[in-house]
This record gives structure tokens, sequence and C-alpha cells, in this order.
């Protein structure tokens, strides 16, 4: 996925948000000092290639009542990983959803999937019905609660590289 | 702040596919029977009470190029305070949770690349004499998540 260096100035303009205002490409566009059109269809292009997952709001979880949240984990058969992982990853209370490799003897677990709801009990019964989804396919599971934010920095991309 | 049902149309309605068009917001405020004034103004006091932590285009954090990894130490709880001092202070660090589990020591690096991500696992093994295990993303199901509001 290779991106140019306007592509950088545009990350990096618009990481931090859209401005809230009628034109906001437009603004940006003037901030960047490049067309508002070359703005938009730059945009379009990184989102056609991924490398813009969407254009959206991100709601502050707790604020809307989805205060408990679990990192339920999941040991499923290799063969069927790739089409279970996709239905649990479909599922709305999901909202990361990946497979990752085992470390045994430690760690038998290869899906990885966070569960959110509005307390632990009700995790625990979403947790209950991917267990249904993966069925005979998987041979154990387990929740981890967070119990501590130790360390919390932004993921902030570097603009200047590359 | 209370959120009433057009705020709550508004959450949900914007939660994917804002539109890349000159003026995106008379679009949204259209198809939600809004003005466009009314639609900006709600925006703006909800990211103002932080109902709405951001708004905007959301990157592929690889796309930059950089490397990403999970990983997880089993710390003893006598030993959490100074293995944690030691974690913490790599700015490679990006984030890190205590979680319920013998594997109670949960981070995240982030590096430019892979081959950082190996060295750094490897240093804090020994600075910290626990093992520390990587479990780096195969795949990716992306992703039906939404928060109805």
């Amino acid at each position: 996925m290779s991106i140019d260096a306007t592509d950088r100035r545009i990350i990096a303009a618009t990481q931090g948000g859209l401005p809230l205002v009628p034109r906001p490409y437009a603004a940006v566009a003037q901030q960047l000092d490049i067309a508002e059109s070359d703005l938009c269809d730059r945009l379009r292009a990184m989102q056609d290639r991924g490398i813009i997952r969407r254009i959206a709001v991100a709601p502050n979880h707790y604020k809307l009542g989805m205060t408990a949240n679990g990192m339920s984990v999941w040991d499923v058969e290799d063969d069927q990983v790739a089409r279970l992982g996709q239905m649990v990853g479909d599922l709305e209370f999901v909202s990361h959803c990946y497979e990752r490799p085992r470390a045994l003897p430690d760690w038998p677990y290869n899906l990885f999937a966070m569960l959110h709801g509005s307390s632990r009990d009700e995790v625990e019964a979403l947790r209950v019905q991917v267990a249904e989804i993966l069925g005979d396919a998987c041979r154990g599971n387990d929740i981890l609660y967070s119990t501590r934010i130790l360390k919390k920095t932004g993921l902030r991309l570097r603009p200047e590289k590359g | 702040m209370i959120l009433d049902d057009t705020d709550r149309a508004i959450l949900n309605r914007l939660q994917d596919g804002f539109p890349i068009a000159p003026e995106p917001f008379a679009m949204v405020a259209d198809e939600l029977g809004l003005s466009e004034a009314d639609l900006i103004a709600r925006l703006e006091a909800m990211k103002q009470a932080r109902v709405i932590t951001r708004f905007g285009p959301f990157f592929d954090a690889t796309a930059m190029g950089g490397a990403f990894c999970l990983c997880a130490i089993a710390v003893p709880e006598d030993d959490f305070e100074t293995v944690l001092t030691k974690v913490n202070a790599r700015p490679e660090v990006a984030h890190n949770y205590e979680r319920t589990h013998r594997l109670n020591m949960w981070f995240v690096l982030a590096t430019e690349t892979q081959e950082e991500i190996d060295r750094v696992a490897e240093e804090l093994t020994r600075e910290t004499g626990h093992k520390v295990l990587c479990f780096p993303k195969l795949q990716e199901f992306f992703i039906g998540f939404r928060v109805a509001a």
C-alpha cells in the first residue's frame, strides 16, 4: 500500500478529525494548499484501497452505556477459523476480531474477539452466543476482563517519513 | 448531556459512510430530515460532551508502514510494579492493560518495522525476566461493530 507525500500530509491533517463546518473538505484542502477536488479524489482512492477504513463518528462507548467489555479468546480448528472468524467479526457487539498465533503450551487460543455490553453479565451472555456460533469447531475458550489501564498513548501516525 | 432521539439517529447514521462531497453535512442532514446547521450544532455539542470521541477518517494503522503487535506477559503479583515500570518505560509500548488471567499484562508494541517488534520483545523478556509472548495479527475479520445509540 504505497501512499505519496501528499497523502501523508492529508493523513496528518485529518487524523485528529474533520472540522465541523459546512465545507469540511474545502477547509482541509485550504490548509494543505491543494484543491478541494484533489483532496476528495485522494480520500476516495485511499478509502477504495482500505487505507481509510471509514469516515465516521467514534461514539464514546461508556457515555452510551456500553460500560463492560471483555477480550474473548477461542481455540478454533485452523481449517475453519477464516469462515468462523468472519461470522464472529460480523456480530454487532464485536469490535475487534483477529486470528492470532497460539503460544503453546501457555496459550491455546487462536481467535480473539472483543465483546462489548452494558454489564459483565451481558458480556457473558454474548460469550455464550459466540460459543454457539463456533460450535464443535471450538475446543475451548476464555475471557479476559481489563482491570486497569496501565498505559494509554494514541497511535499517532507520523507524517514526515517515507 | 442527555441525548434525544435526533442525537441518537445522528450517531447511528454516522458510524459509517460519511460522504466525500463538497457539502457532506447538508447531504446527511437531508437524509435525516434536519437542517445542516442543526446537524453541525448537535455534532459540536456531542463532541464537547465527549459523547463523540472523534469524527473523521479512520486510517489503517499499518498504512504508514508501521508494525504493531499485541504482546502479553505472565507477571507474578509481587513483581508486577517492577515489570510495569520497565515495560511502560519503553516508548514502543503504545497501550498496556492489566487483565484477569495468568497472562495478566497485555500491551501493544508499535514500531517502524517487524524486526524492531522482535527486538523489543526480546529485550523486554531479558529486562523483566519474564517471557514476552507475541500475538501478531494473522487475519483481521472486519467488522460489523456499531454502538446502538
